[in-house]
């Protein structure tokens, strides 16, 4: 069994959001890069289990990245996998980086695709259904458990009003959330076995041009904090039912 | 030429979200004059025709095995099928969990551009751009769409719902197309519970509670504003509250009408989970809460003390 897990670079929980020329670019200045909390912990981790439960597993990563992606993909090989594959192009939009991660997957036969929900800097939630769309794969959205037996995997996915038990034969991409896996922090010899571990660099593919971002726009800053002593509430409910107008 | 709404159904009922996307559809619909076409996928108790009201045309009705209701990749070719028949120009889905599932799918088959968690209008004086959230609600882009077709997943309770005069046709088809791959073994309904994104009032607590066991103080407050519940993520951590209730960065992200947050200090990444409530209220005992400050109204106190009192003033001017 091959698999394929999907990691993108977000800029930390914690960084501060600000833009450049004119806001059409995020200002990476002073931003600490992370591997995206949905991919790390819920895809990556989940993935390496089935590689610990079955270790003929090959578990390979791949991020669509320029090269200063290479220590955050050496980051999550620090947790696991056996090799990394990053497709040399920035990822300027969902469908080009489906198109790139599709492309490779169709190419090396993985069995099982996985991302996570979606990204902490962009949340689209779209990329893990369009490289299914691409491959022409089962997709399996927003799972919260996956089981393996041999070539079938029974998965718990996150639909309105409840879950929804399914099975499928490999292969399929499936996106991951909370509830499929711990997270967990690299040790050292993690750390250290990830140095010298294979990372290939593989030009993109020639796509077309879906969508492109022109603007960005920070939300208008709040006016400042009204505050009611705390034996006034009353007073709270009338401003908020004539005031705020939301009660 | 046309714009397709599908019209999300969960146990039976048509959501309050589908309700906001054909008003975004309808209001597209006004300055286009393309026909608004709503595709509903399933069993639906709901009077399909009622949605008429809401600024949709037509309806096709596409019958479905009630025992396999949830959206599958097979929905997402018949979707894609009307949308050629009907020469769709624009394709709208709530992002909602449905929406998640089916509008890449849906765009990948029709290799049309998608843009998700839309929060306004197109602006289309130039080519075709919607502005969307993105860095967890930090900021919002304007994207432009450049191919033919797109498809738009709309964030629930950002965009009014408008109510209009008119009726809708209903069609009733047969699904057809492969079968789905993915075979659905089992489905648990999780008990009347409002989901979190869709719900108008929020009511949220976090380890200034102390315990699981004084949330009843918080049910009570949310069950008079007919609120759902969350948490931060220390309490879902703890299990003290389970995991579906966690809101922030690496939880749910929400955006209803009115957020309360009760003994939540308000760190980063809750934050950016909520920051797109339209309206916030901190109730917290520590004057220096960093919560404060993305906070519209505060209470510097007791949270045991408040809070009753809250249910308690709430109850009052029900009754007047």
């Amino acid at each position: 069994m091959k698999i394929l897990v999907c990691i993108s670079k977000t800029p930390d929980t914690t960084a501060k959001i600000a833009f450049t020329d004119n806001n059409t670019k995020f200002d990476t200045n002073g931003v600490q890069w992370i591997v995206n909390p949905w991919d790390e912990w819920f895809a990556l981790v989940r993935a390496i289990e089935l590689k610990e439960a079955d270790p003929s597993i090959t578990l390979h990563l791949i991020t669509v990245g320029e090269s200063d992606a290479d220590p955050i993909i050496r980051k999550a090989l620090a947790l696991g996998g056996d090799e990394a594959i990053r497709i040399n192009a920035s990822p300027a939009e969902s469908q080009f980086v489906a198109h790139q991660i599709a492309a490779i997957a169709k190419e090396g036969n993985y069995d099982l695709v996985l991302t996570g929900k979606e990204t902490i800097d962009h949340n689209g939630s779209t990329v893990g259904g369009l490289i299914a769309g691409e491959t022409e794969l089962p997709y399996i959205s927003l799972a919260t458990k996956l089981d393996r037996q041999g070539n079938t995997l029974t998965i718990t996915r996150e639909i309105e009003g409840g879950q929804e038990v399914c099975e499928v034969e490999i292969p399929v991409v499936v996106s991951a959330q909370k509830g499929m896996a711990e997270a967990r922090i690299p040790n050292m010899r993690g750390i250290m076995a990830a140095r010298t571990k294979p990372l290939k660099v593989v030009e993109p593919i020639a796509t077309n041009e879906y969508t492109q971002v022109i603007q960005f726009e920070l939300p208008a800053p709040k006016s400042g904090v009204k505050l009611i002593a705390p034996d006034q509430v009353e007073e709270l409910v009338r401003l908020l039912h004539e005031e705020a107008k939301v009660i | 030429m046309s714009i397709l709404v599908y019209i999300d159904i969960a146990n039976g009922k048509i959501k309050k979200s589908t309700q906001e996307v054909i008003s975004y559809g309808a209001d597209l619909s006004a300055i286009t004059g393309e026909k608004l076409i709503g595709v509903a996928i399933g069993n639906c108790q709901d009077q399909l025709e009622e949605l008429g009201s809401f600024g949709l045309q037509e309806i096709v009705h596409i019958g479905k095995d009630s025992n396999r209701n949830a959206p599958a990749e097979t929905d997402a070719w018949a979707i894609a099928t009307l949308a050629i028949e009907k020469k769709s120009t624009t394709l709208l889905f709530s992002h909602s969990l449905s929406g998640k599932l089916l509008a890449p799918l849906t765009a990948s088959r029709l290799k049309a551009g998608l843009v998700s968690g839309v929060i306004s209008q197109p602006d289309l004086t130039d080519g075709f751009i919607v502005k969307r959230s993105v860095f967890s609600g930090k900021a919002f882009a304007k994207v432009a769409i450049k191919t033919p077709t797109r498809v738009l997943t709309i964030n629930p309770n950002s965009y009014p719902v408008k109510q209009r005069n008119g009726t809708a046709e209903v069609t009733n088809i047969a699904l057809e197309g492969p079968a789905s791959r993915v075979k659905s073994i089992s489905i648990e309904k999780t008990s009347g519970e409002l989901p979190l994104t869709e719900a108008g009032i929020v009511v949220s607590a976090g380890r200034g509670l102390k315990g699981p066991e004084n949330w009843g103080m918080v049910e009570q407050l949310a069950g008079e504003l007919h609120a759902a519940l969350a948490c931060s993520r220390p309490v879902a951590d703890a299990h003290w509250r389970p995991h579906h209730e966690h809101v922030g960065q690496t939880g749910v992200a929400i955006a209803p009408n009115l957020y309360i947050a009760i003994g939540i200090s308000g760190a980063i990444q809750h934050l950016a989970g909520v920051n797109r409530s339209k309206v916030i209220v901190v109730i917290n005992k520590d004057p220096e809460a960093p919560f404060f400050k993305a906070a519209d109204y505060g209470i510097v106190g007791d949270a045991f003390e408040v809070v009753p009192q809250f249910t308690a003033a709430l109850k009052k001017v029900k009754a007047s």
